[in-house]
């Protein structure tokens, strides 16, 4: 098989990977605080990703080093290209990242919210910048003769990426509601059922017309057709499965409806990575972005042995950690108080 | 300004900070792990008790190194992407392995650890924290294969149609001796931190508790710890100037002028000493510096294995530089940051040392301590060897300029790339100025939090010896350990 066209598909693998986990894990982020009545609300909310959240991100630092690996020219322009919405999703990973290890440390109201708003911009910022950036890839971004991405930061704010942003906030939302509704129980499986429910009938409208306004605008293909209407099956299934309150099927299917829509975008873009409004013939393409044949006959090995045991760990972790919680299963706050009143000194 | 200074500030204090946190996780997650592995074997209670106690501290440190680690993957393609485009069929490679095989381990058993105390069987849990200690280990290997590439390209080849470095032996890449000597440099740097972080938190907590007349709790509980860490400095010690000295004499053929402008050798000799202090007008030429005490023949040997070695001054190679790649070019990196951050981290190191010599003497046969002199000189010691390792970073990053990659002098003449030629070209000052500024505000906040929170931690000690607690035996009801 062609190499480069492998390493294309491997890499919307990953990213398909990184958004149906994480998708979920934003979701349960922006959701905390509106689901939740009490502390101990909160924690179950945040207990739920718990122990998988930081094993979802990985997902992204590998679709970002493979593309480094593969693809260095799209690596190189994409994230120099994209650097104001990147440097704004890295410091809202940075302070979600924290916020879900710290805030229980230490045992107060005031440092505890403001680790919950580290959690909930933490987690609307990329869910909402995602979006924009990929909405932009498909697209198409100014790219110069010499593959220098010359799109400025408010030119990539286009009512078309917006819509993208929007479109994944809300898949995230309801993924995340639909997640949350699945892995506790007790009163707040109710509330995030029902909110899964109403938060579905604006996500399919709104990804609705985001997936016809991309396919009949700037895809090239007939066949991305497939996945537009996989999506839109799947998210009508949401729709019902929610009011159905079918945890594991509206989970199943909402997964789906991202993984669609990951397909769509990387099947619109092929077989460019990075096309360009301006002028195609300084598009970014699988030919001429990638890395040599035998870079990537190293790299197709190591994921060849990597990839399997990576997902049997990664799936047993889900299963070890499969039953539903429930508030009475959070403990009573460990963490330390505010004030230091320990006689800490130096003997 | 130019965008090339503040990208390369940006670099500095981005990675500089990281490695705060890395060497703490590198070499204290394999302690945990050794502390875990002591209770399953032996039973006994403490380990237990320790195992919680500097697995907390673990969790705290992890969090940011793993949160800042991000920003260290991306920042290639954002602000150095002239670099990525250039050597991306190379150093791509290792990152992306990084992540397969390194990052998903150490953060998929991580969430197993935390959670998993009482939903999985106890030697299950035990590998989970095993894992760990062995994705941190492995993540170090990748990401120091791509950094020895910097230093001392192997395996790859210049494509003039592409003007790229071209992947050609991935096998060199993973044998390049540079790495070799990196890697055991780091790890056992690495262990150093951590076992100058246990031994001092366990010292000063022994003192503490034997001056409160816990005498118990001093000698079951904190002296163990203590020991195990003296016993870490020791060994680690020993790999780390074993390693170092190996590392130096790659250097002096590898990278020459690195190893003259860390004795700011401007002119070569025979016999070049060491000296201990030097002074200069800090203006980066030769004609300031005034070494005042030194050493005869140090430098010379640690480059070349003979006090009366031949060592190049920094001159000579300029000169030979301007030949071979170019005049044009200042190819001397600033010698006061190379000279002196190669001195400090010689010197910080020594703090664990000074720990481990009071330490095992005060502890020997058994003996327990309550001397407030050696609960201060724990403290004090504690933060020194994070000191050692960053200027050792310091010094191997700034002594490779003005190039991002040197040149391999056995290897293609053409890979080879000046930092200023790395920088993207695309993105204006402003943008990368606010980036900059961005990362620095939220890790000096970061910093200070990070701070607090070791501190009471540590500062709480480790928990009471638990009693036996009724347990309806069902999983449901029983809280979730280490919660969030």
């Amino acid at each position: 098989m062609d190499l480069p066209l492998l390493w294309f598909l491997l890499i919307a693998v990953l990213w398909l990977g990184y958004l149906v986990l994480e998708g979920f894990d934003f979701g349960v982020g922006m959701l905390m605080r509106p689901l939740s009545r009490t502390d101990t609300d909160r924690r179950l909310v945040i207990n739920t990703i718990g122990p998988v959240w930081d094993g979802n991100e990985v997902w992204l630092l590998v679709a970002g080093g493979a593309t480094f690996a593969a693809f260095p020219e799209w690596y190189a322009t994409m994230f120099s290209g994209f650097y104001l919405p990147l440097l704004l999703i890295l410091a809202a990973l940075i302070i979600r990242g924290v916020a879900f290890e710290y805030r229980g440390k230490i045992d107060d109201d005031t440092w505890r919210a403001r680790w919950d708003w580290a959690i909930t911009i933490g987690s609307w910022v990329p869910s909402v910048l995602w979006g924009v950036a990929f909405a932009n890839l498909v697209r198409g971004v100014r790219i110069d003769a010499d593959h220098q991405m010359v799109s400025g930061f408010f030119e990539l704010l286009n009512p078309f990426a917006l819509l993208g942003g929007a479109t994944t906030t809300l898949l995230f939302l309801t993924h995340g509601a639909i997640f949350i509704s699945l892995k506790t129980d007790g009163e707040m499986r109710e509330r995030a059922g029902r909110l899964a429910a109403v938060l579905s009938v604006p996500t399919v409208v709104v990804a609705g017309v985001f997936a016809l306004w991309a396919q009949t605008a700037y895809s090239a293909h007939v066949w991305t057709w497939a996945p537009v209407l996989v999506a839109a099956g799947a998210l009508v299934g949401v729709v019902l499965m929610t009011r159905a309150r079918r945890e594991g099927w509206a989970f199943t299917l909402s997964a789906l409806a991202i993984a669609a829509v990951v397909v769509f975008i990387f099947g619109t873009l092929f077989p460019n990575v990075m096309p360009a409004s301006n002028d195609p013939a300084n598009s970014l393409t699988i030919a001429n972005a990638s890395s040599t044949d035998y870079t990537l006959t190293v790299m197709t090995w190591v994921a060849a042995f990597m990839t399997p045991l990576v997902l049997a760990y990664q799936g047993w972790t889900y299963w070890v950690f499969r039953k539903r919680l429930t508030a009475a299963a959070i403990p009573a706050h460990i963490g330390l108080p505010l004030r230091d009143e320990s006689t800490t000194s130096a003997p | 300004m130019e965008a090339l200074d503040v990208a390369r500030w940006q670099f500095g204090i981005v990675t500089v900070y990281h490695f705060i946190f890395v060497p703490l996780t590198i070499g204290l997650a394999p302690l945990v792990a050794i502390m875990q592995t002591l209770w399953n074997v032996t039973g006994k209670d403490h380990w237990l008790r320790l195992t919680k106690f500097f697995g907390k501290l673990l969790l705290i440190n992890f969090a940011i190194g793993v949160v800042t680690g991000i920003v260290q993957e991306f920042q290639f393609g954002m602000n150095w992407s002239e670099y990525s485009r250039f050597v991306g069929d190379v150093f791509g490679a290792p990152l992306a392995i990084e992540g397969l095989a390194a990052f998903f381990l150490e953060s998929t058993f991580l969430g197993l650890w935390i959670f998993g105390w009482d939903k999985l069987p106890k030697k299950i849990h035990l590998a989970c924290i095993w894992a760990v200690a062995i994705g941190t280990n492995l993540s170090a290997y990748f990401i120091l294969a791509a950094n020895s590439w910097m230093q001392h390209p192997v395996g790859a080849v210049f494509n003039p149609e592409t003007g790229r470095a071209e992947m050609v032996d991935f096998g060199a890449l993973l044998t390049n001796n540079t790495l070799v000597a990196a890697y055991s440099h780091t790890i056992s740097t690495s262990l150093l931190v951590a076992g100058t972080f246990v031994a001092g938190l366990a010292g000063w907590l022994m003192v503490r508790a034997a001056r409160s007349s816990e005498l118990d709790l001093a000698r079951t509980v904190y002296r163990p710890a203590a020991m195990l860490g003296l016993i870490t400095i020791v060994l680690a010690g020993v790999g780390v100037v074993v390693s170092g000295d190996y590392q130096g004499k790659l250097m002096y053929e590898q990278q020459p002028m690195k190893m003259s402008a860390a004795e700011a050798l401007c002119v070569g000799e025979e016999g070049a000493s060491f000296s201990i202090l030097t002074i200069g007008d800090l203006s980066n030429s030769c004609e300031g510096v005034r070494h005042i005490l030194t050493i005869p023949g140090v430098t010379s040997y640690l480059g070349t294995g003979d006090f009366n070695g031949y060592l190049p001054g920094v001159q000579d190679i300029q000169a030979q530089y301007a030949a071979q790649y170019g005049p044009d070019v200042d190819y001397q990196p600033n010698l006061a940051v190379t000279y002196w951050s190669f001195r400090l981290m010689i010197g910080f190191a020594a703090g664990s040392a000074a720990l481990a010599l009071a330490g095992l003497w005060l502890l020997r046969k058994g003996r327990i301590t309550d001397k407030a002199w050696f609960a201060r000189l724990c403290l004090v010691a504690i933060p020194m060897p994070f000191a050692a390792a960053s200027f050792g970073w310091i010094f191997t990053e700034m002594g490779r300029q003005p190039w991002v990659v040197a040149p391999n002098p056995t290897g293609p003449e053409l890979i080879r790339m000046l930092t200023q030629d790395g920088v993207s070209t695309s993105v204006p000052v402003g943008e990368v100025l606010a980036s900059l500024l961005t990362f620095t505000a939220l890790y000096s906040v970061l910093a200070v939090v990070w701070f607090t929170l070791m501190r009471r931690y540590a500062a709480l000690g480790v928990a009471p010896a638990p009693s036996d607690e009724p347990d309806d035996g069902s999983e449901d009801s029983r809280p979730l350990s280490f919660a969030y």
